[in-house]
């Protein structure tokens, strides 16, 4: 079996405060073993105590997640080194043994300093330039032959979240998803954060703000109205979805219908099954959902509010796709880039009724972003939470009753 | 003769949340903070005997008032605090001139210790105890039993709502300790029991200590701490302390109570 070792130093009054107890505890409760290779006890009471202490682990993994665990407790690594950085060989390409990074706050030590990598988030590679003492995030697709990336574990330290300041349902940054859990107290914490953020941005912070990520069921199930809402009275920011919700919105717009299905009676039209596709047809024709909305085409609904309150709004395609509008970014490299290039700034995000977007969303915040998941199918948080976005809250319930609820708490009058 | 290092009020608010008191929401009364401070003051000089030491309040600097988290202070000698929020690091250049002006020999540590004064190192005059996790680093203890030749026990505080030592934790002139159990660790709550006999231990019923009965300030016999916690009280008087009770809650809506209002400095 392959073990991973650091040595740790100990200082302090650690024997009567028990902190040498604890950090041991620790080392052995983790999976990890210890060896003491030095101890010198203080002879008085205000002498202190030293301990020189080998950890060891079966796997790297579960060795910084063991050092991570007693950092806190005074453990401190005994020397440090900088990074180890390779050249890529090749554009796309990364070097072998290349870090590959979570979605948590990061730093790499470059000449000595810990420096900040920009923009977190998780699976990605990390670039450094150390001529400016920089690094960042860096998507394998991106990267450039030369470009010098990080490799192995040495001089790269995670740091664990931060109790979040707010006291509400995010703060406890788990991801148990069941239907059976209320509802009614996590929508009013997405709620008040929403109007916290609002008044941020309005106060002028590039730093507040809110992310949808949503699935046509949002139209299907009756969500638009309360979206609509949302985004005219300023709670929405930036909006990722599908060719579909798109479509359906202004399908509904044009047809009163979504795929087909009268919205106001509930039953199939005839011909309605045409009614999106007419839809797409009509906007290919026209050029975009901007010049749709901007020469009264479309006149209510999620697009039109998104164009009149200027959200930033992302259309990534899928191979099912009708049409697909124009706009929607049909290379998925191309689409995640443009996701990516949205995300600086958002404080909250919302998954809403779709598994490819929440996914890929999920994928791309990084760990301190306060995330809600709805979805009326519990495996999509779940499978939300297993990809690794644990700081994701998940409600199981449908699209159209968040929504609803969300704006009513919000002050629209149903 | 006790002196007390104060600041008055005048910017007091709530501008920021940096622990789970705080709601820029939860407005301050401001004429009721001062009326509070004010009468904090009056029971400090007049009742207690204590000398108070004021501070110039600063504009923009609302948590300047509460002076427990300035540094830590024996004798001539004074460390200054290194805050662990960016809200409250703008406070450290205030507090050094201070202990400068008045003539302290100033300890100043590396920037990445933090260490929160007063609010986090409180003991007896044998031994002390630091509390860490929340926003000292256990690693200034060391450093400062060097400076001071003291005996420091670093205990954890495992509760976000008692985030100082001095929320949960207050040594009283006769040897007793005032404590809430809850906001420590295992081994936390075992070392305390170890090091303080059994009788001297006075537990804080928890509605009490929510009400922040622990940051209470002990000088001599008396002990002043906020309105609300008659069974502290009762324990207090049983043991011959006096009690003052004021009320402190416009304080208490930044996590603040008696003697985050205070610092000893003799």
């Amino acid at each position: 079996m392959t073990t991973a070792q650091e040595t740790i130093v100990l200082r302090g009054h650690i024997i009567d405060s028990l902190i040498l107890a604890k950090i041991l505890d620790l080392i052995l409760m983790m999976g990890g073993s210890f060896d003491i290779d030095q101890v010198e006890i203080g002879r008085t009471r205000e002498d202190q105590s030293h301990a020189r202490i080998i950890v060891r682990a079966p796997t790297l993994a579960t060795l910084n997640h063991i050092l991570r665990a007693i950092q806190p407790h005074g453990a401190v690594v005994e020397r440090e080194y900088d990074c180890v950085v390779q050249p890529a060989p090749a554009d796309g390409v990364f070097p072998d043994e290349f870090y590959s990074t979570t979605h948590l706050p990061t730093e790499v030590r470059l000449n000595d300093t810990w420096v900040d990598v920009q923009r977190v988030e998780m699976d990605l590679g990390i670039a450094v330039d150390l001529q400016h003492m920089t690094a960042r995030t860096v998507p394998m697709a991106d990267v450039r032959k030369g470009d010098l990336i990080v490799t192995g574990q040495a001089g790269v330290r995670v740091i664990p979240m931060q109790r979040p300041r707010e006291r509400d349902v995010f703060a406890f940054m788990e991801s148990t998803v069941s239907p059976e859990r209320p509802h009614s107290h996590v929508i009013a914490d997405v709620a008040r954060r929403m109007r916290l953020l609002r008044d941020e941005r309005r106060a002028g912070s590039g730093q507040a703000k809110v992310l949808l990520a949503g699935g046509p069921a949002i139209i299907h199930a009756g969500g638009r109205d309360a979206l609509t809402w949302l985004i005219e009275e300023g709670f929405i920011h930036v909006l990722f979805c599908g060719n579909a919700l798109a479509a359906h919105d202004m399908e509904a717009d044009l047809y009163g219908t979504s795929l087909g299905y009268a919205l106001t009676v509930g039953h199939a039209v005839p011909h309605g099954h045409a009614h999106h596709l007419r839809t797409i047809n009509r906007i290919r024709a026209i050029g975009s959902i901007r010049n749709a909305v901007e020469s009264g085409t479309i006149k209510r609904g999620i697009m039109a509010a998104c164009i009149r309150a200027g959200v930033h709004v992302v259309m990534a395609g899928t191979i099912r796709d009708d049409g697909p509008l124009p706009g929607v970014i049909t290379d998925s490299m191309q689409a995640q880039a443009a996701m990516r290039e949205a995300i600086p700034g958002v404080g909250l995000a919302l998954l809403v009724a779709s598994t490819l977007h929440a996914v890929a969303t999920g994928n791309l915040l990084p760990a301190a972003v306060p995330t809600v998941c709805v979805d009326i199918n519990a495996s999509v948080p779940t499978k939300l939470a297993d990809r690794g976005s644990f700081q994701a809250v998940g409600l199981v319930m449908d699209a159209a009753s968040f929504l609803n609820e969300l704006a009513r708490q919000l002050g629209r009058s149903m | 003769m006790s002196r007390l290092l104060v600041c008055p009020p005048d910017y007091f608010d709530i501008e920021y949340e940096i622990n789970p008191w705080m709601r820029r929401s939860n407005t301050v009364d401001h004429v009721s903070a001062v009326r509070q401070w004010h009468g904090l003051m009056h029971v400090l000089e007049r009742e207690v005997g204590a000398v108070l030491e004021r501070m110039r309040p600063v504009p923009g600097l609302p948590d300047l008032v509460f002076t427990a988290n300035a540094g830590v202070v024996v004798g001539r000698r004074a460390v200054v605090s290194r805050f662990r929020y960016p809200e409250r690091q703008r406070e450290e250049a205030y507090f050094e001139d201070w202990f400068r002006s008045a003539g302290y020999d100033v300890v100043t540590l590396e920037p990445e210790f933090f260490f929160e004064g007063a609010g986090d190192l409180l003991g007896f005059s044998d031994c002390w105890f630091g509390g860490y996790r929340q926003r000292s680093d256990i690693r200034v203890f060391p450093l400062l039993s060097d400076v001071f030749t003291r005996e420091i026990i670093p205990l954890e505080l495992v509760d976000g709502r008692f985030y100082h030592l001095d929320t949960c934790f207050c040594p009283l002139s006769g040897g007793e300790l005032l404590y809430f159990p809850a906001a420590f660790d295992m081994d936390g709550q075992e070392v305390i029991t170890e090091r303080m006999p059994e009788g001297s231990r006075l537990v804080v019923p928890e509605s009490e200590a929510l009400r922040f009965a622990c940051n209470a300030v002990c000088v001599g016999k008396h002990v002043v701490l906020p309105a609300g916690c008659p069974e502290t009280e009762r324990q207090l008087q049983s043991r011959g302390y006096r009690t003052h009770s004021l009320p402190l809650d416009e304080f208490m809506k930044s996590g603040g109570s008696a003697k985050c209002l205070t610092l000893a400095l003799d």
